[in-house]
């Protein structure tokens, strides 16, 4: 999976893309986490619609994006998610938890 | 009593994460020749992937083993994928399926059962500690109507 990164006005965008699953959830954990440190945003936008495949490890990475801008008091969107991803993060009841447009 | 398969395919792997994406692509192509929907594909897909991550994430966590995932076509246009290791076996399986429980680092996040049993018919867990853990999945795919019939 890839991460393209946008910052503007304390606001960043982290566009994914490509398959997110727990080969590449470590890779792609170490990399939001540097964005965000790196960015101090106020909000924090996952922009899925480049995502052709996620399974429970992209639970895993938007509940620690939550964490980290809880930590920074600021908020987590996520937005464009495609059908298979959509059910997943319904099966786990995660838009009880994120904002999820 | 085990039905009869009318189709089946074995595939066996080290342990290692690359394989997680040949898995669950492999029994899609697979799944491929009962007509599923694009969704239903989709479910058997990350159900997969669940499941192969379990035992590559679980089963072996220090050292790399054999994973053995095997797909059958069952009748009434059934699916029925299992995915089995010879791994460190799970203890306590009823703990094992709540949702948000895990004993993976903090990547995981413990719903992989939780998808499993929602993206699938039925889920039956086997596992005896030291010897390895055995995950059955069923589907039943809707039937579909024919082109020309």
């Amino acid at each position: 999976m890839e991460i393209n990164a946008k910052s503007m006005d304390r606001n960043l965008l982290l566009e994914l893309s490509g398959e997110i699953d727990h080969h590449g959830a470590r890779d792609a954990m170490r990399e939001m986490e540097l964005a965000v440190d790196a960015a101090l945003p106020k909000k924090l936008v996952l922009d899925m619609a480049g995502v052709t495949f996620m399974d429970s490890s992209g639970i895993a990475l938007i509940l620690r994006a939550q964490q980290r801008m809880c930590l920074l008091d600021g908020s987590v969107l996520v937005c464009h998610v495609p059908e298979q991803a959509k059910r997943v993060l319904d099966a786990a009841g995660i838009g009880r938890l994120v904002t999820i447009r | 009593m085990k039905s009869k398969a009318m189709n089946e395919v074995a595939l066996e792997f080290p342990s290692r994460s690359s394989n997680e994406g040949f898995a669950r692509s492999a029994v899609a192509c697979f799944a491929a020749q009962m007509d599923p929907t694009l969704n239903e594909l989709e479910d058997i897909k990350t159900a997969v992937s669940e499941a192969v991550t379990n035992a590559i994430v679980h089963a072996y966590p220090d050292s790399i083993g054999k994973v053995l995932v095997k797909a059958r076509v069952c009748p009434g246009n059934v699916l029925e994928i299992t995915v089995k290791d010879h791994g460190k076996g799970i203890p306590d399986i009823d703990k094992a399926r709540e949702p948000m429980f895990t004993t993976g680092g903090e990547e995981r996040s413990g719903m992989g059962f939780t998808i499993m049993e929602s993206f699938m018919d039925k889920l039956v867990v086997r596992s005896v500690p030291g010897k390895g853990t055995s995950v059955t999945m069923k589907k039943k795919l809707a039937p579909r109507m024919k082109a020309g019939k």
